[in-house]
C-alpha cells in the first residue's frame, strides 16, 4: 500500500539560497508525523511547498497517488490537503464563524458545513462562545484553535500544522497538544511541524529531525524521544 | 407595549465631576444650554440687518430668511436635545446614547452658523454697523448656548503632563494630543439601551420619514443659491449630523434600515426620483445627474477598492472607455464610425469595451502583489487620455477626434420618449437633465443591486478574504488571481455603463474629462476620495461621499483655485481623525480603532 503523502528528494530555494536540500519522507494514513528542528531548518518551507505556495526546484510530491508539483495553491486544498500556516494567518477582521466558513470555501453542502462548524465548536468551546466576535480580538492560543478549526473545515485527508504551539503559554500549549491527540484518536492524519520537540515527539508515530535543509535523523516518536543526541540538542538535557 | 423605558438620561458620573472648564454647576449648565437654544430659535425670527443687499432678506421681523433658517434649525436641535436631557416624557427617544454630547455638538452648530452668518453680513455690507439688534440677540443666544454646553459635566480622560525635558515641539505635540483626547472625552457616549420593538409598519414609516428628511436636506443643499448659504448649510449639516449621530439616532435608524433593507432601497430610490419633481426648472437637475454619475462610478470603484482591496488609481479611464465607446456608436457627426445604435446596444458596447480593457489591464498585473497594481493603473489612466488625444488623424489613426473630442452627441430616444425635450408629467415640468437623471438613476440602481448581491455572495466573501490575507485565502482554496480579476473587470464594466449615459448627458466627450486629478470631478483622485471619505465597503458611503465631493466644488466656485489644496487638506484631516470614512462599515471600524471604541461584535458588511 502506498502512503498518503510521499515526498522524495525535495529541494526548494529562495533565489540562490537553498532552504530545503533534498529531503524524503512519508506520511501514512491515520498517523501523526512530525518534523522537528531549530529555527531556519526549513520546516516551514517544506510545508509551504507541499501546499503549493512555493515551487520546488526538484523532487517528487505524491499526495493520494497524485503529483502535487504542478498544482496551484488554491487547488491543493480541494485535493484534501489543508494547511494551518505558521503565524496562524486567520482573517482578523472577520468573525470567528466567518473564518470557519471560509475554511469550507470549496464545499457546497451547507448542512455538512454547519455540522462541521458545530464540530469545531465542540472541539474548541471557546470559539463557540465567541462565534460573532472579530477573530483579531482573540488571544494567541484561541487564534491557533481557530486556525486549526478552519483548516479542518475543508475535511482534509491530511492536516498540516505549522508550529501550533508557537508563542503560547504552557497551559495553552498543553490544550493545543491535547487537541491534536484527540484529532489523532478520531483518525485524522496529521503532519506536525514543531520546535517544541518534547510535546511533538510524545504524540507522533514517526518523526524526522531537520537541520539546515536536511533530514538528519528519523524514527518513531518514542525512539527519538529517547535518543541521546535528540535529548541533548532539542530537549535541553546534557 | 406598556413597558416604560428606563430613563437613560446621562446621569453624569457623580464620582468624577467635571474639573476644569466648568464655569457653571451641571444643572445650571443644562438649563443655560437649553435656554440658549430656545433664544436662538427666537432670534431667527428677528431682523438681523437693515438692507436686503445681503442675500436671503434677513430684514423681516416675524419670518426667518436665508441663513436664519439654518440658525433656526440648529437652535431647535439644541433646544430639543436640552429638553430631552431633562427626561421629559415623549422626548426621551431623541437621545438614546445620552444627551450631553449631542447638546454640545448642537450648540456648536448654532454658534458656528450664527456667528458665521453675522460675520458674512458684516463683511459683505462693510461693517458691523449694518447689523440690527436681532443679530446681537442671535450672537448672545448662541454664545449662551455654547457656554452652557461647554460647562456640562464629562468624564475627563487621564492625561499625562508633557515631559519638560522634551523639545518644545514635542511638548506642543503632547499637549495637543492631550487636548484632543479631552475633547473626545467630552463627546463620549453611553451605549444605547435596546430599542423598544415597534410594529413593522411604524418602523417602515420611520424609515420613510427619514428618507423624506434626507431628500429635503439634499434638495436644500443642492439648491442653495449663494456661497454664504451653502457654507452655512455645510456648517449646520456637519455639526447637526454629528449631534444626531452622538445622540444615537443614526444607530437607531440604521437598525431599522438593516431590518427593512429592501423597503429602504426602494424608498431611497423613490426619494431620489422625487428630486426632479421638487424643481421648477432644469437648473439643479444638471447637478443632480452629474452627482449621480459621479457617485455611481464611485460605488463601482468601491467594489475594486473597498471589497477586494485593489488600489486602482486610473479608474476614471474606464468611465472614459465607456463614454467614448458609446459616443462612437451614437450617430454623432464627428464619430468616424458614423453609425447610430439604439441606446440599449450602445450601453452594452460601452460596458463591454470597459470590461475588455479591465481584463486587459488586470490580467498581467493582478498576478503581482502589492503596489504594482496602483502604479500600472495610474499609468493606464494617463495612457488612455494621451492615446485618445493622439487618435486624431494626425498623430495616429482618426478614431477619437483628438482634443476636440466627439461632440454633438445626439439625445436619446427610447420608446418614443425624447430625452432632449421637456416633458410635462402630472403638471410638473421635466427638462432634459431631469430625463437623464431618471435614466442615470436606473443605472445607479443596477450598480447598487450588483454591489449588494456580489458583496453577499461567495465571490464577495472571497474578495474580503483576499483583501485581509491573500496567503490564507489561497490556502482556503480561493483562486486569488481569478477573484481579483473578477472584481477588477466588474468594476470596469459598471464604470462603462455610467460612461455610456454620461456621453449623452454632456453632449461631448473629450480627453480632458478623464484625468487623474483635476479641479472638477469626476477624476480618479476624486473618485478614490469619494470612496475613502464615504466609507470603504459600504453602499451609502460612496454615494454620500460622491455627492459631497461633487457638490462642494460645484457650489463654491470662488474656491476653484484652491480646490485641490483644500481637497488634499480635507483628506489628510479625515485620515487622521476618521479613517473609516463618514459611513463606517463595522468591520472597517474595527480595523482602524482596534484599541478604543471598536464594537466587539460584527454585522454583515455594507450599510
Ligand atoms: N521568503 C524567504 N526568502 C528568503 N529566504 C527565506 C524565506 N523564508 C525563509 N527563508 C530562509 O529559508 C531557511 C528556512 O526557513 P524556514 O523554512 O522558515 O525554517 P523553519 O520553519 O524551520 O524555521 C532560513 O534560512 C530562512 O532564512
Ligand atoms: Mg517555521
Amino acid at each position: 500500500m502506498t502512503a498518503l503523502l510521499e515526498v522524495e528528494d525535495l529541494r526548494v530555494a529562495y533565489g540562490k539560497i537553498e532552504a530545503v536540500k533534498g529531503i524524503s519522507f512519508k506520511v501514512e494514513e491515520g498517523e501523526v508525523v512530525t518534523l522537528i528542528g531549530t529555527n531556519g531548518a526549513g520546516k516551514t518551507t517544506t510545508l509551504r511547498t507541499l501546499s503549493g505556495l512555493i515551487k520546488p526546484l526538484t523532487g517528487q510530491i505524491k499526495f493520494n497517488g497524485k503529483s502535487l508539483r504542478k498544482v496551484p495553491a488554491h487547488q491543493v486544498v480541494s485535493l484534501g490537503l489543508a494547511h494551518s500556516p505558521e503565524g496562524r494567518h486567520i482573517f482578523p477582521r472577520m468573525s470567528i464563524e466567518d473564518n470557519l466558513r471560509l475554511g469550507a470555501f470549496l464545499r457546497k453542502d451547507s448542512d455538512g458545513i454547519n455540522k462541521d462548524i458545530q464540530r469545531a465548536y465542540d472541539l474548541f468551546p471557546i470559539l463557540g462562545e465567541r462565534r460573532k466576535q472579530a477573530s483579531g480580538t482573540l488571544s494567541g492560543g484561541e487564534q491557533q484553535m481557530l486556525a486549526m478549526g478552519r483548516a479542518l473545515m475543508s475535511q482534509p485527508k491530511l492536516l498540516m500544522l505549522d508550529e501550533p504551539s508557537m508563542g503560547l503559554s504552557p497551559i495553552m500549549m498543553q490544550k493545543i497538544m491535547a487537541t491534536i491527540t484527540e484529532l489523532r484518536a478520531q483518525g485524522t492524519t496529521i503532519l506536525l511541524v514543531e520546535q517544541n520537540a518534547q510535546a511533538a515527539l510524545s504524540l507522533a508515530n514517526h518523526a524526522h529531525v531537520m537541520e539546515v535543509g536536511n533530514i538528519v535523523l528519523s524514527g518513531t516518536g518514542q525512539d527519538l524521544l529517547h535518543d541521546d543526541s535528540v535529548r541533548k540538542a532539542y530537549l535541553g538535557e546534557d | 407595549m406598556t413597558t416604560t423605558q428606563t430613563t437613560t438620561v446621562t446621569a453624569p458620573a457623580p464620582a468624577t465631576p467635571a474639573t476644569r472648564g466648568s464655569l457653571l454647576p451641571p444643572h445650571i449648565a443644562r438649563a443655560t444650554a437649553t435656554a440658549g437654544g430656545a433664544l436662538t430659535v427666537v432670534s431667527a425670527f428677528l431682523a438681523w440687518t437693515w438692507t436686503s443687499a445681503f442675500p436671503g432678506d434677513l430684514t423681516v421681523y416675524g419670518y426667518p430668511g436665508g441663513l436664519q433658517w439654518l440658525v433656526l434649525v440648529s437652535g431647535a436641535l439644541l433646544t430639543l436635545f436640552g429638553l430631552s436631557s431633562y427626561g421629559i416624557k415623549g422626548l426621551n427617544w431623541l437621545t438614546p446614547q445620552g444627551a450631553d454630547p449631542a447638546i454640545r455638538l448642537a450648540a456648536y452648530a448654532a454658534f458656528a452658523t450664527a456667528w458665521f452668518t453675522i460675520g458674512a453680513i458684516s463683511t459683505k455690507l462693510g461693517g458691523a454697523v449694518n447689523l440690527e439688534p436681532g443679530a446681537y440677540v442671535a450672537l448672545a443666544a448662541t454664545l449662551i448656548g455654547w457656554l452652557g454646553a461647554r460647562s456640562l459635566p464629562y468624564e475627563r480622560p487621564e492625561t499625562s503632563p508633557a515631559d519638560p525635558d522634551d523639545s518644545a515641539f514635542d511638548q506642543f505635540k503632547h499637549n495637543l494630543s492631550n487636548r484632543w483626547s479631552v475633547y473626545k472625552g467630552t463627546l463620549a457616549t453611553t451605549p444605547a439601551p435596546p430599542a423598544k420593538t415597534l410594529p413593522s409598519y411604524i418602523e417602515i414609516l420611520i424609515v420613510a420619514v427619514v428618507l423624506a428628511l434626507g431628500l429635503a436636506v439634499f434638495t436644500y443643499g443642492i439648491t442653495t443659491e449663494y456661497d454664504q448659504l451653502f457654507i452655512g448649510f455645510l456648517i449646520t449639516a456637519g455639526f447637526g449630523f454629528a449631534a444626531i449621530q452622538k445622540a444615537g439616532l443614526i444607530q437607531r435608524v440604521s437598525t431599522l434600515t438593516a431590518r427593512h433593507r429592501n423597503v429602504t432601497l426602494v424608498g431611497a430610490f423613490v426619494a431620489a426620483a422625487a428630486f426632479p419633481f421638487t424643481q421648477s426648472d432644469d437648473q439643479y437637475a444638471t447637478i443632480g445627474v452629474n452627482i449621480l454619475i459621479f457617485a455611481t462610478v464611485a460605488l463601482g470603484l468601491n467594489i475594486v477598492v473597498g471589497l477586494a482591496g485593489l488600489l486602482d488609481l486610473g479608474y476614471v479611464a474606464f468611465l472614459g472607455v465607456g463614454a467614448y465607446a458609446a459616443a462612437l456608436v451614437s450617430g454623432s457627426p464627428t464619430s468616424p464610425l458614423g453609425i447610430q445604435l439604439p441606446f440599449w446596444q450602445a450601453i452594452l458596447v460601452g460596458a463591454t469595451a470597459s470590461m475588455v480593457f479591465g481584463v486587459l489591464i488586470g490580467a498581467p498585473t493582478l498576478r503581482l502583489r502589492g503596489d504594482y497594481l496602483a502604479i500600472v493603473t495610474l499609468g493606464f489612466g494617463e495612457i488612455f487620455r494621451i492615446a485618445v488625444l493622439n487618435l486624431d488623424g494626425t498623430s495616429g489613426p482618426d478614431v477619437t477626434n483628438g482634443s476636440n473630442g466627439i461632440s454633438s452627441i445626439p439625445n436619446l430616444t427610447m420608446f418614443g420618449f425624447d430625452f432632449g425635450a421637456t416633458h410635462t408629467i402630472a403638471g410638473f415640468t421635466i427638462g432634459r437633465f431631469a430625463n437623464y437623471f431618471f435614466l442615470m438613476l436606473l443605472v445607479t440602481l443596477v450598480v447598487v443591486v450588483v454591489f449588494r448581491r456580489s458583496a453577499e455572495s461567495r465571490i464577495g466573501r472571497a474578495w474580503v478574504a483576499i483583501r485581509e490575507d491573500e496567503t490564507a485565502a489561497e490556502a482556503m482554496g480561493i483562486n486569488g488571481f481569478r477573484t481579483k480579476l473578477i472584481a477588477f473587470a466588474l468594476g470596469a464594466t459598471l464604470a462603462g455603463l455610467a460612461g455610456a449615459v454620461q456621453a449623452h448627458v454632456t453632449y461631448t466627450v473629450t480627453p480632458e474629462q478623464y484625468q487623474f486629478a483635476h479641479a472638477v470631478p469626476p477624476n480618479s483622485a476624486f473618485l478614490l476620495a469619494a470612496v475613502v471619505l464615504g466609507g470603504m465597503g459600504t453602499i451609502s458611503g460612496p454615494l454620500v461621499g460622491g455627492a459631497l465631493l461633487f457638490l462642494i466644488p460645484a457650489k463654491l466656485q470662488f474656491m476653484s483655485d484652491y480646490q485641490l489644496f483644500a481637497f488634499g487638506l480635507a483628506l489628510v484631516l479625515l485620515m487622521r481623525f476618521r479613517p473609516e470614512g463618514l459611513i463606517a462599515n463595522r468591520r472597517r471600524q474595527l480595523e482602524f480603532h482596534e484599541k478604543d471604541e471598536a464594537p466587539a461584535t460584527l454585522t454583515k458588511a455594507g450599510a
